[in-house]
């Protein structure tokens, strides 16, 4: 007897068990508990499963929500399983990172009306897919092998959804990553605490179990060209989703000096390099008693709460807008406080402040107003005139974006750029190269994991088209390999 | 997993390797590194390429053994494994086009110049090298750059070996003798070299060159410096050649990471602008840069640096001591 929808109203939130504040910004512990079986079904009860519903759109990779959730209120966790997994190829991670609040929860017709709450879908999404680890085969998803090779540039989350979807639909895919380990901004960036490496490496594993091969320790720019790829390696398409990896600084005086780390060295050494072990790593970090990130957005909030783990007396988030335009997901930013984090809004750094030895001793910054809209249609940030203060600290970090790396674009002079350096692209993720496509940072800029993995998906279509149409083999039904499926139980 | 092919010792901590990297063979070019990376626990650590073999897939580094890492390093043999090796990195050495070049290594600087010595004499340039050290065992790689070069002089602080006095004080020598061609004066890149570079047969040879016969008639005046050492030896080196206005390149080895742009962790400044040695370097005009800050910026882990190595003396100790 399904439930009625009164029921299912009925059923509040279910909350996401957490660690203590005060307990996890000691360690590098993932922050999220995750749920149980029961607090997920009755989570999962609480879909009104609507017909054609608002929060498939809401989802850069298109999963069938409500099916899943279905699944998991009727108990099939396979059923489950296989629709997210058909659909996305990376659902521990996404159910962690996404910003879901502004995706599928966001139009969820239980998130309307003063009191309502969306379906907690992300973690739902989290639950399914740390079960599929330990007991889903994704042989079962794969399509008739077509002995088509094709290369992606980058095992971000860009590169490794279009890896997981090209595997999905029968072809030979290798993907070049530049550092030792896969994973892209997902290792070197995001950290243990919010996305645990074992998460990563075991969605790593599992795309190898479909047949993806991973190399390391690969620079495509500099050990292999693009053109070379194509013509000497026998790849008959490429995508590239390399990233945007250069940091970018504010030309501020002071910038060179000691103790001034890129929020992307900072996280690289922590997260990719084992830093916060040192000395069971090898390689060192500064660890700063007080410590200043300068950003407002996900990256300035990895940051500045890593900081706090390293050790801070003092961690200070500086940001030159409100709280209000903070690009940072609201649950990243709400971890934050309750850690200790301090916030000081409204304020941007003018210089760097050094001390005889070339060490940082503070920032100077100067206090801000809102003004006028700008380009973004947030309000402008205007300096206060003589408004200047220095915020002491023996660790700055800026974390205020990327731009885009020419390792890759200035040896493959025939594609196509836009005035920042970033690869032009159209909606499939065809660049100016024909079967060279591109998603993610490096055509969009700075953007989200779960923005990149959308690109992923689309490219992986596009590639997928394009090199059945040019070896006469006949076209894939579109949406997913998995189709939707009647739940047993 | 990289295979270690062949080792030879150089000096007491000085190692020559030959390494199965056929990626990293195929594209390398004078003056580009690679990231090693020892464990699963160790860091990652720049080490110029003194030369590859594309057809053969292998690559050659000369290590120092200076930290945790590097001495590490020099413990392995034939045989043995890197687990990781990254590249090729950085921008090629820019081979001037000039008469005379002279290459400057200081201690381990000299693997980073001895590459360079290869490639501008397979340009045709006439190459004359100085390698110092504060004393005899600190002087490198003499013998091989007898075979990439001219001329070679070896110099030490202490007089115990060569030139008694600093590689500066060498080339201020070296130039009174022959003269120096500002910058402006350099040959056009269509004439060729005192040999003709294209008709040069060391430019076309995978192997070594065999050391040269003398030249006849005189040298000509010193158009170009390459130089690669401690900080304070090609500050040392670009203030000699900056009234003179002689191109002087200087090879950086600042502190890094990943190696391809993303981290920052190894930027210097050079005029007015922040550059990226593993991108935009690792050679750099030496008249530009701010040593002072690439100075400070070394030292900015060496209470780390020591502890790792200490710890690491003494986990080797033990070692020893367990097997005796």
């Amino acid at each position: 007897m399904p439930m009625t929808p009164k029921e299912r109203m009925a059923i509040t939130r279910q909350q996401m068990p957490e660690r203590d504040p005060l307990e996890r910004n000691q360690d590098f512990k993932e922050v999220n508990v995750g749920f149980g079986e029961a607090i997920a079904k009755l989570e999962a009860e609480r879909c009104l499963q609507c017909k054609d519903g608002k929060c498939m759109y809401g989802c850069p990779v298109g999963i069938d929500i409500p099916g899943f959730l279905d699944c998991i209120a009727e108990g099939d966790m396979k059923g489950a399983a296989e629709l997210l997994l058909g659909a996305n190829s990376l659902p521990g991670i996404t159910g962690r990172v996404c910003p879901q609040e502004e995706q599928c929860e966001q139009v969820c017709i239980r998130a309307k009306g003063k009191h309502g709450e969306p379906v907690a879908v992300g973690h739902l999404e989290r639950y399914v897919a740390d079960w599929a680890r330990e007991n889903l085969d994704m042989k079962t998803l794969l399509a008739e092998p077509t002995g088509i090779k094709i290369a992606i540039v980058g095992s971000g989350p860009c590169g490794l959804t279009a890896a997981g979807e090209l595997a999905k639909k029968g072809h030979d895919v290798t993907v070049y990553e530049a550092l030792h380990a896969p994973g892209g901004v997902l290792t070197y960036g995001i950290p243990e605490f919010r996305l645990p490496n074992k998460i990563i490496d075991s969605e790593v594993d599992r795309l190898r179990q479909m047949g993806v091969k991973i190399v390391c320790n690969v620079v495509v720019g500099r050990t292999f060209t693009v053109d070379e790829l194509m013509n000497e390696e026998g790849f008959q398409s490429v995508l590239i989703a390399n990233g945007a990896g250069l940091p970018i600084f504010m030309n501020i005086p002071g910038e060179n000096l000691k103790g001034v780390y890129s929020a992307n060295e900072y996280l690289t050494r922590s997260n990719l390099m084992g830093a916060y072990t040192f000395p069971e790593y090898d390689t060192p970090i500064i660890r700063g008693e007080k410590v200043v990130v300068i950003g407002g957005g996900n990256v300035a909030m990895d940051a500045v709460r890593t900081a706090k783990r390293l050790g801070a007396k003092e961690a200070t988030l500086v940001y030159r807008r409100s709280r209000k335009e903070m690009p940072a997901r609201v649950e990243e930013v709400h971890h934050a406080e309750e850690e200790g984090i301090i916030f000081k809004m409204l304020c941007n750094p003018i210089r760097y402040i050094g001390n005889d030895e070339g060490w940082v001793t503070g920032v100077e910054c100067i206090q801000m107003e809102l003004g006028e809209p700008d380009d973004s249609g947030r309000r402008r940030p205007v300096p206060i005139k003589g408004s200047e203060f220095v915020v002491d600290c023996d660790l700055a970090i800026p974390a205020i974006g990327t731009r885009a790396n020419p390792l890759l674009t200035s040896t493959t002079p025939d594609l196509k750029l836009n005035k920042w350096g970033y690869i032009e692209a159209d909606e499939s993720g065809a660049t100016s190269k024909p079967g060279v496509y591109a998603g993610g940072d490096i055509i969009r800029g700075a953007a989200t994991v779960i923005l990149a993995m959308g690109d992923g998906k689309t490219a992986a279509n596009a590639m997928d088209r394009y090199v059945r149409e040019k070896n006469d083999l006949p076209l894939l039904e579109e949406v997913s390999v998995a189709p939707p499926m009647e739940c047993g139980g | 997993m990289f295979r270690i092919l062949d080792t030879r010792q150089l000096a007491s901590d000085v190692k020559w390797f030959k390494i199965d990297a056929p990626l990293v063979a195929r594209h390398r070019e004078p003056g580009q590194f690679v990231i090693i990376r020892l464990s699963e626990t160790g860091e990652r650590i720049p080490l110029t390429m003194a030369d590859a073999d594309p057809e053969n897939g292998t690559i050659e580094l000369i290590v120092k053994a200076i930290g945790k890492t590097t001495k590490l390093l020099c413990t392995k043999n034939a045989g043995d494994e890197i687990t990781d090796v990254m590249g090729p990195l950085g921008m090629p050495t820019h081979i001037e086009q000039v008469d005379h070049a002279v290459l400057v290594g200081g201690g381990v600087g000299t693997a980073v110049i001895y590459p360079l010595a290869k490639a501008l004499r397979d340009s045709g340039c006439y190459v004359t090298s100085i390698t110092g050290g504060r004393t005899r065992e600190l002087v490198v790689l003499e013998e091989e750059l007898r075979k990439v070069s001219d001329a070679v002089f070896a110099t030490t602080d202490d007089g115990s070996h060569g030139f008694h006095g600093t590689v500066a004080d060498k080339l201020r020598e070296l130039i009174a003798e022959h003269g120096a061609a500002a910058a402006t004066q350099h040959r056009p890149p269509s004439q060729g070299g005192p040999q003709g570079g294209d008709t040069d047969g060391g430019g076309e040879s995978d192997t070594l060159p065999q050391p040269l016969p003398e030249r006849e008639g005189s040298v000509s005046p010193v158009g170009a410096i390459y130089c690669a050492g401690p900080v304070p030896m090609m500050q040392a080196i670009a203030e000699l050649t900056r009234p003179l206005n002689i191109k002087t390149i200087v090879s950086l080895n600042p502190i890094m990471v990943d190696g391809t742009g993303m981290c920052g962790g190894c930027r210097v400044t050079i005029g007015d602008e922040t550059k990226f040695a593993c991108v935009d370097g690792p050679e750099f005009d030496g008249h530009q840069v701010d040593y002072r800050e690439l100075w400070d910026r070394l030292t900015a882990y060496r209470a780390e640096e020591q502890d790792a190595l200490k710890r690491w003396e003494e986990h080797e100790c033990k070692l020893a001591g367990a097997t005796k």
